[in-house]
């Protein structure tokens, strides 16, 4: 089965992050690296998103541009995996084990 | 043929309709769909078995029955059609698979109340009808719990098998806490006037030995049965024939079934051997010490008290510290009790029991005035009407 796993960032998160110095941010990217290799098999996919400040939403309904992320929330997505694995416990344990932002959401792709 | 009483019903549904969900979920590999045809067959022997007697073959007759409603409901679904033709029953080289039934209606990605009403219609055959009356909710409620879950089953590839052993301790420990969730909802009901309702606590005691002869191995799953059993052998004198609550110190311990709790004395030592102490066999012992003393006075609280901490250790919450304060008190004086339960009042200021044992340490320590207080706050605070009763009762004759 196909999934989306979509990473959130928190507040904390991305203090901590900035509070880092490079050497530990390399060795924190460095973790992250690594587990997209681990995984490289079972992921289709992957994005990482630029901070939400740099998003721009349009609202159809009212014909607005607006400068901003469509929600704004202490959560923020920051990236997206697709994975192909056989079921949800499988994306589960994926989930468990990455070692970045402390929220991941699994979702199920619609098949066509 | 003499009509069959409502527990030998539920005994008889309780035990198969679980198996014929998982032997259908095996051939179509469709857990919602085998739920349904499971559910129109447990509805139509509770039409059929109260008036016509149970069938001597129980089991075969809603195999009949749900292979028949899926023949006829399964018209655009083929493959589940042919499949549903070819199978006989008893379904051969079937092995006890409600194991697995169990853990995927258990699944953390579901909610609780969609894991308990999975649960109880899926393992146990009840019927949608039966639960909300059970959780006296409105039967739409649990109707739109079971779509929900059971969609969530499919749509989010939910597997239907025993987990992984990295994952089996933390699924274990669900499928362990939604059976003591119904034992206390069905034993110790907080809400609306069912003080004896007992339907959900057998529910229960049926999961739990199921999963004990599935796991035998799992100290936990044989401390939760042994807890259970311990539970409903002195279910008899917990009641008054007025349906009063009857607190241990007075209960009439010959009413208890002291045969079954020397078995589940049995089970707790067993699971003890294991050395993989957890909070069902903790508990589970801690009710042995009060089902084992032959008198009130008899009770080993130094023991109890040893057994709480332990337990406290591995799950540190208020409730435990006011339980192990109770003990506290017989072990050290009603003055060391009080001294505990003032730490937890910001906790705990919520919850009537609280309050009532508040209320007694107050009395043996000859506070009157004070002891009154809090159970005047017990009694705004308690749902359950055989405990409000006890409450009235207090504040009228102490």
């Amino acid at each position: 089965m196909k999934y989306v796993l979509m990473f959130a960032d928190t507040e904390q998160f991305t203090a901590d992050l900035a509070a880092m110095g490079d050497a530990e941010r390399e060795r924190a990217y460095g973790r992250v690296m690594e587990w997209f290799a681990e995984h490289a098999d079972k992921i289709t996919h992957h994005v990482h998103l630029m901070p939400p400040e740099s998003a721009t939403t349009v609202r159809l309904d009212s014909g607005e541009t607006l400068d901003g992320p469509y929600v704004e929330g202490k959560e923020v997505v920051s990236g997206f995996a697709e994975v192909d694995v056989a079921d949800l416990d499988e994306a589960l344990r994926m989930a468990r084990s990455w070692p970045a932002c402390p929220v991941v959401e699994i979702r199920p792709i619609a098949s066509v | 043929m003499t009509q069959p009483s409502h527990s030998e019903l539920a005994g008889v549904v309780r035990d198969h309709a679980g198996r014929l969900a998982a032997a259908l979920v095996h051939l179509t590999g469709d857990f919602a769909t085998a739920e349904d045809l499971v559910q129109d067959a447990v509805e139509a022997a509770l039409v059929h078995w109260p008036a016509e007697g149970i069938p001597d073959r129980p089991d075969a007759w809603l195999f009949t029955v749900a292979r028949r409603r899926g023949l006829d409901h399964l018209k655009r679904q083929e493959r589940y059609r042919r499949k549903l033709a070819l199978m006989r029953w008893p379904a051969e080289s079937a092995p006890d698979d409600r194991l697995r039934l169990l853990f995927t209606c258990c699944h953390p990605a579901l909610p609780r109340t969609g894991q308990i009403a999975l649960t109880l219609r899926a393992v146990c055959g009840l019927t949608t009808p039966q639960i909300a009356r059970a959780f006296l909710v409105p039967e739409s409620t649990v109707a739109q719990r079971i779509t929900r879950a059971k969609r969530k089953v499919g749509e989010a590839g939910i597997p239907y098998r025993v987990p992984d052993p990295d994952d089996l301790g933390a699924r274990l420990a669900e499928v362990l806490t939604v059976i003591y969730l119904l034992f206390n909802e069905g034993y110790l009901a907080t809400g609306g006037d069912r003080s004896h309702d007992r339907d959900l606590a057998d529910d229960a005691e049926f999961l739990a030995a199921l999963l004990h002869r599935l796991m035998p191995t799992e100290p936990e799953v044989t401390g939760l049965l042994a807890l259970i059993r311990l539970h409903q052998a002195r279910a008899s004198a917990r009641f008054d024939g007025q349906g009063r609550i009857v607190r241990l110190p007075d209960q009439d311990r010959r009413l208890w079934d002291h045969a079954a709790i020397e078995a589940a004395g049995t089970l707790i030592a067993r699971a003890a051997a294991h050395r993989r102490p957890g909070p069902y066999q903790l508990q589970a012992a801690i009710v042995a010490c009060h089902a084992e003393a032959p008198r009130w006075d008899d009770t080993d609280w130094p023991q109890i008290l040893v057994l709480y901490t332990m337990l406290l250790r591995l799950q540190p919450s208020p409730v435990t510290r006011l339980h192990r304060a109770i003990a506290l008190r017989y072990a050290a004086g009603a003055g060391a009790a009080l001294a505990e339960l003032d730490q937890l009042d910001e906790a705990l200021d919520g919850y009537h029991l609280y309050h009532a044992t508040r209320a007694e340490l107050l009395r043996a320590l000859d506070r009157p005035q004070a002891a009154r207080a809090a159970d005047e706050r017990a009694l705004t605070l308690a749902v359950n009407p055989a405990e409000i009763d006890l409450l009235r009762h207090r504040l009228q004759w102490t």
